[in-house]
């Protein structure tokens, strides 16, 4: 959490709003103390509320008209053309510009070389570090026609913990960033959005809009122990599939690096991968 | 100067020029508010030579920037006698070299009015879709606030073919907004008792600030210098590009006087062009064109993007890809079965990758027998099999720079074949019915034998109607067998001279064909069969057995 709030304060985050679901690692207290947090806490059913979104669009609604809002997990860090030279208010105030309304990036799963459980996070510590590579070109695309989103899996997940059903791979489309109206609505975690036109992040003419990337911390020595948890809480999508999936693999062997993963450097590699893109922001 | 946003900025850059002995008119958009206003005339107030000038609303693409840029340069020409040159900026405007540097160009060239001024039928600048039409036909909506109702009102007019003319025959000139006017010029447009004849017909011209002084600066000038003084780049809709810190080398080496738009919170690019400006320029060599080839770059790919790559924000709809796939590779039909080495051969002939078969239904059969490719590329066949098309996008994504070439069969995944028949990437060589080879030289039942036969013959056949279709856009050589096994070497050589990386000598090497003694027979005995093998071409009985000599002789090596 110390890291999370940091990485977003240098890049310009104005302030933070914060869901507690009843955690017990005294983030709330922690969160409470900070000059530029709200947090909201409940220990109701993060299923029933839709897996969160009800609580997210609520606070959207309320609080976010008419400002830009990035909704990310704790575990998700933005990363966007230029984010080493530029703040994010030169990125909205672009899209501003720009008549661009949502701005995409997509899920990036990060992990570490060797065992997950190998080297201990520690917070505070940057957790790209230790979980800093990735898979760089085996994603797959289709489209969503009834939201008018792109559709897309692959990575670690798809072909560590669902080689055989690689249709119940998780979405890795994002769209996080949104100058928010209080006539929007997130419909499925951050994948889609309604109205369908914030969904339409990419170009289908052959041109390239720009885009970001979330690096996703999610793999660290700590998701063993967290994949577990979630399998008795059974609070997750689709009957925890992912998590049954989690505990099933790692049990044997808990590693993802492979001899063709990729080591983070930085948004520019990113964009020559292929990943993310510039569009025509120089 | 006009200002309707950043006014810290628009007074910082106001000192700057008024500091250099500059005049300063300012405009302010009537659509700042009251209040903040004031306190911006307030802060200027103690400055020499600034003045501000009647406000007017200045809506994008309506009259009223012409009206705001009229009524400051008559103040600017009535108040200040010994003025030459006008410079219409704007508050996002930054000057780049000293001022002294403009001046002192402006004082050698006192006749010259620096206006880009092009005539619309030689220059593509449009923005939703008009060009002449911005002339001939009447806007009274806005375009930003309501499109729908412009576009109707486009098409009213275009139907019944509503058409204004220009007044006393003036042409019709465009360019950029931003100009440098001589006193002469400017004053004689200003000045001309035709005006209000020229201001009624351009109130109703759809962005006049891009034509009105660009059309009759062509009436009064002496000499006219059709480029601006402002470097300003356009983005594929006509918006401008913004400036950020991180532009300042650029900047430097622009050999610009003056660059929009700045963005207003680049402290740095501020930092170093308004106090340091004699050491901001001079340190390194220009070199302007840098500047042009990021931004038009920059065009290029937001409209047509990098050919071959599907991802989150480039997703083109089907035959828009400009490219299928981001490089050249090649697909083999039939030649491992014939050959006994073919693939090795093939590497070392070309340096190419060179995979079996990709689309086998039991894995993806990389070069070297690899697990996974480029990228993470796995081989798992039901991984591949979710998304075929996307599996051969990303191997020929992950592999820029090195040509792949892979194996195909009618036994193989057959769901890509309309992909790569219709990239213009894919070089496709099969020899038809070399299927039949492994078969032939199985332990099989024969009625297994049969059916598998009759299955692959259906499948190639399929195959092959594809590979001839019109929509066909790959590079596609077929042969049958028996007219490839006639003379391999020139198809062989063929081929590797497409490919391109063979040493340039001839071709000493050839793969090793499989012994065929007995393939006649064989296919007789599908014959007999009922079942007709007819994609290998003619094959004799009498010939499977007399070949068995000759292809011994036949000359393998070729000097």
């Amino acid at each position: 959490m110390p890291y999370f709030l940091d990485y977003y304060r240098e890049m310009g985050v104005g302030h933070f709003f914060f869901v507690d679901n009843d955690s017990t690692d005294g983030s709330l207290d922690y969160l409470a103390e900070q000059p530029d947090v709200s947090v909201w806490s409940t220990t109701a059913s993060y299923k029933r509320a839709r897996f969160g979104m009800d609580w997210l669009n609520w606070l959207q609604r309320k609080y976010a008209h008419g400002h830009w809002a990035l909704t990310v997990d704790p575990d998700e860090f933005l990363v966007y053309p230029f984010c080493d030279t530029r703040p994010l208010r030169a990125l909205t105030d672009w899209l501003d510009a720009s008549s661009i309304k949502s701005f995409s990036a997509m899920l990036l799963d990060m992990y570490p070389k060797g065992r997950l459980d190998e080297q201990p996070y520690q917070a505070g510590d940057n957790p790209i570090e230790i979980a800093s590579w990735f898979d760089s070109g085996n994603y797959t695309i289709s489209r969503n026609y009834s939201f008018a989103n792109l559709w897309i899996q692959g990575g670690p997940r798809a072909r560590a913990f669902f080689p055989d059903q690689p249709e119940k791979a998780p979405a890795l489309n994002k769209v996080p960033l949104v100058k928010w109206d209080k006539r929007y609505t997130y419909v499925s975690s951050t994948h889609m959005l309604l109205p369908r036109g914030l969904n339409q992040v990419y170009d289908e003419w052959g041109g390239e809009k720009a885009s970001g990337v979330l690096l996703h911390a999610k793999f660290l020595d700590t998701f063993g122990a967290k994949a577990a948890e979630e399998l008795t809480r059974s609070q997750h999508y689709a009957g925890s599939v992912e998590y049954k999936a989690y505990a099933e693999q790692l049990k044997d062997n808990p590693q993802l690096w492979c001899k063709w993963s990729e080591r983070y450097i930085n948004w520019r590699q990113l964009e020559i991968l292929g990943l993310m893109s510039k569009g025509n922001w120089a | 100067m006009l200002v309707h946003t950043a006014l810290g900025r628009a007074e910082q850059v106001a000192r700057h020029w008024s500091m250099a002995g500059c005049p300063v008119v300012i405009h302010v958009d009537k659509a700042v508010p009251r209040k903040t206003y004031d306190a911006f005339v307030k802060a200027l107030s103690g400055v020499r030579n600034i003045q501000f000038s009647k406000r007017y609303r200045c809506e994008w693409g309506t009259w009223g920037i012409i009206a705001a840029s009229q009524a400051a340069s008559e103040l600017m020409l009535a108040s200040h006698p010994d003025v030459r040159h006008v410079y219409l900026a704007s508050g996002s405007c930054l000057p780049l070299r000293p001022v002294e540097e403009l001046i002192d160009y402006l004082a050698t060239r006192p006749k010259t009015d620096f206006i880009e001024s092009a005539t619309t039928s030689d220059v593509p600048w449009t923005v939703g879709g008009l060009d002449a039409e911005r002339f001939t036909l009447r806007f009274p909506v806005s375009w930003k606030r309501n499109r729908f109702l412009f576009d109707r009102f486009v098409d009213f007019q275009r139907r019944f073919g509503l058409k204004r003319k220009m007044p006393n025959g003036i042409v019709p000139h465009m360019g950029s907004q931003w100009w440098c006017l001589s006193r002469r010029t400017l004053s004689a447009i200003l000045q001309d008792p035709e005006r209000p004849t020229y201001d009624r017909f351009f109130k109703h011209v759809w962005i006049p600030d891009e034509s009105y002084f660009q059309t009759l600066a062509r009436q009064y000038s002496e000499h006219i210098e059709s480029r601006s003084l402002t470097l300003s780049k356009f983005d594929f809709q006509g918006k401008p590009h913004i400036f950020y810190d991180d532009h300042l080398q650029l900047l430097r080496r622009s050999d610009c006087f003056v660059a929009r738009k700045i963005w207003p919170h680049a402290d740095r690019l501020y930092q170093a062009f308004l106090t340091d400006a004699a050491g901001a320029m001079k340190k390194t060599e220009p070199n302007p064109g840098k500047i042009d080839r990021i931004f038009s770059k920059a065009v290029e790919r937001r409209t047509r993007g990098r050919s071959g790559l599907y991802m989150q924000s480039r997703f083109p709809n089907e035959d828009w890809e400009n490219g299928v796939t981001a490089a050249p590779y090649s697909m083999f039909q039939g030649f491992a079965e014939l050959f006994e080495d073919f693939e090795p051969w093939l590497a070392k002939a070309t340096g190419a990758r060179v995979h079996g078969h990709l689309f086998a239904s039991d894995a993806v059969h990389y070069a070297d027998k690899m697990s996974a490719m480029n990228g993470a590329l796995s081989n798992s066949a039901i991984l591949r099999d979710y998304n075929t098309k996307a599996f051969l996008t990303n191997l020929i994504w992950n592999t820029r720079g090195e040509r792949q070439c892979f194996q195909f069969g009618p036994a193989d995944n057959q769901d890509i074949n309309w992909r790569i028949a219709k990239d213009p990437n894919a070089q496709v060589s099969v020899i038809t019915g070399a299927w039949a080879v492994p078969l032939f030289r199985s332990n099989l039942d024969f009625a297994e034998i049969r059916a598998t036969a009759a299955q692959l013959q259906k499948y190639e056949a399929d195959h092959m109607d594809i590979q001839r279709s019109p929509y066909t856009k790959a590079r596609v050589r077929i042969w049958t067998m028996a007219e490839f096994i006639e003379a391999p070497m020139e198809p062989l050589q063929g081929i590797l001279d497409e490919i391109g990386r063979t040493k340039l000598r001839r071709l000493s090497e050839a793969p090793k064909m499989v012994d065929l003694s007995g393939f006649g027979q064989f296919l007789q005995n599908l014959k007999n069969q009922g079942m007709h093998p007819y994609l290998m071409g003619d094959f004799p009985v009498e010939r499977g057995v007399a070949a068995t000599p000759k292809t011994q002789r036949r000359p393998y090596l070729v000097q």
